[in-house]
């Protein structure tokens, strides 16, 4: 809770938190954060007893459709995110990976077909080690977690 | 698999291949039926290729079918700046199956969500090259009388070369033994060992080709590309540590055949060729009974 305060608390919204403070970014990225036009706070490297350090991104008034619990994920699948009515968490997501990522995450293999025709990628999700790979449906490479790009 | 694509070596079953294996081998013994005299194929190589294309167009004559396409790019739609989606889209109202190769990996995929017609893939890119596996199997199961329990030399360049990943995919179902001849710059990739350790199939690496060879039952040797090494004097150091010659096969099994998926440079000297061992000719013509058979049986005009 000490952290939280220090971060401005909204009415209604989504604050997704228990973010790896080095997944922060990439996350305001995936989500598009420069599109949203309500309130945003962001926090960073704040304390969490269960990381040592922590980000916490908090949204006014937009709640988060599957798709976009399903980029978090692919991002940082230990993020957690509440869905805040009257400053009260009412439901605590955890994300969870899809099986199947379609749409929004670009191939890494130049030499795919997705890079080089308009075709909407697709990839099956695969856990190795830890880390989230992405196999192309197509081109069938690759995509390491690291690498992960979202397509706009 | 009336009207299925084959794009990669994992869209047919266990029991599909063995079904294409043995229509092959009733084309092998009577190779010229009119049974595809009613089919126009389209032959689509964006990218040239002699052996494959010409491996395809002979098994069309020989059915009796008829083939449209072209053998580069260069000539085609595809130099004013047609998509691939339209090519194939088009293509497939005038024939009633679709042979492409492409230099773009995963194009073939592709082609076979766009087009209404039956897709076989004759390479995209680094990707995938299913009838040289399909030929690869044919060959091994003819020469040996069987694709189970046997003793496989892989040699050459193993981490590019799309041929022996598929080739070791395929034979992990017929509990083999695979030994891997390369030098260490271009040995198997972590993730196929991997693959192997699951299915808990031995495997060894050497650096040279010896006396080991005397448990082979099949070597399979690929050509080692100079543009492969940043480095010309390593390519220079490893390219003659492997080249096949008849003094190694002398304490050989009987039954050991050589195979090549061709073209080949240097790496078998062609002083095996006139080896009864040698096999990477007849390799080639087994690729003409295998297009034969599933040719055949995607268009449904055998079951």
């Amino acid at each position: 809770m000490k952290s939280e305060l220090k971060v401005k608390a909204i009415e209604k919204g989504t604050v997704i938190d228990h973010i790896k403070p080095e997944a922060l970014y990439k996350i305001l990225s995936i989500i598009g954060i420069e599109k949203i036009d309500t309130q945003v706070f962001i926090g960073n490297n704040l304390d969490s007893e269960k990381y040592g350090k922590k980000a916490i991104i908090k949204i006014a008034d937009k709640f988060p459709s599957i798709d976009d619990i399903n980029k978090i994920a692919l991002i940082d699948p230990h993020a957690v995110i509440n869905i805040i009515r009257d400053y009260q968490v009412v439901e605590k997501k955890k994300v969870a990976l899809p099986e199947k990522i379609e749409g929004f995450v670009k191939c890494i293999n130049p030499k795919c077909i997705t890079n080089h025709e308009k075709v909407e990628t697709k990839f099956k999700v695969v856990i190795k080690e830890e880390k989230v790979n992405l196999k192309c449906y197509y081109c069938e490479k690759i995509t390491g977690q690291d690498n992960i790009e979202v397509i706009r | 698999m009336k009207n299925k694509s084959l794009i990669s070596i994992n869209d047919f079953t266990k029991e599909e291949y063995f079904r294409i294996l043995d229509l092959a081998e009733e084309f092998q013994k009577n190779p010229n039926q009119p049974l595809l005299s009613d089919y126009v194929i389209a032959s689509l190589f964006f990218e040239p290729s002699t052996r494959t294309r010409l491996s395809f167009e002979t098994a069309i004559q020989r059915l009796g079918g008829k083939v449209i396409g072209f053998s580069e790019a260069s000539s085609t739609s595809v130099s004013k700046g047609e998509s691939l989606k339209d090519t194939i889209l088009t293509v497939s109202r005038y024939a009633d199956l679709i042979i492409m190769r492409h230099p773009i990996e995963g194009s073939a995929r592709y082609a076979s969500e766009v087009s209404n017609k039956p897709i076989i893939n004759a390479g995209d890119g680094s990707n995938q090259h299913p009838t040289q596996c399909l030929l690869d199997l044919y060959s091994i199961r003819k020469s040996q009388g069987t694709l189970e329990n046997l003793n496989l030399f892989l040699v050459g360049d193993l981490k590019y070369g799309r041929t022996v990943h598929s080739l070791l995919m395929a034979m992990s179902e017929f509990n083999p033994v695979f030994n891997f001849v390369s030098p260490p710059t271009l040995r198997m990739p972590q993730e196929y060992k991997d693959y192997l350790d699951e299915k808990g199939i031995k495997y060894y690496e050497h650096d040279q080709l010896d006396d080991n060879l005397k448990y082979a039952d099949i070597v399979y040797v690929t050509r080692v590309q100079r543009e492969r090494f940043s480095d010309p004097m390593e390519y220079e150091k490893v390219k003659n540590a492997y080249v096949l010659n008849n003094k190694m096969l002398t304490s050989t099994k009987e039954s050991l055949r050589i195979m090549h998926p061709l073209p080949r440079v240097n790496e078998i000297d062609t002083d095996v060729d006139t080896n009864p061992k040698a096999y990477y000719f007849e390799q080639a013509e087994n690729g003409v009974y295998a297009r034969m058979a599933l040719m055949c049986l995607i268009l449904g005009v055998v079951k």
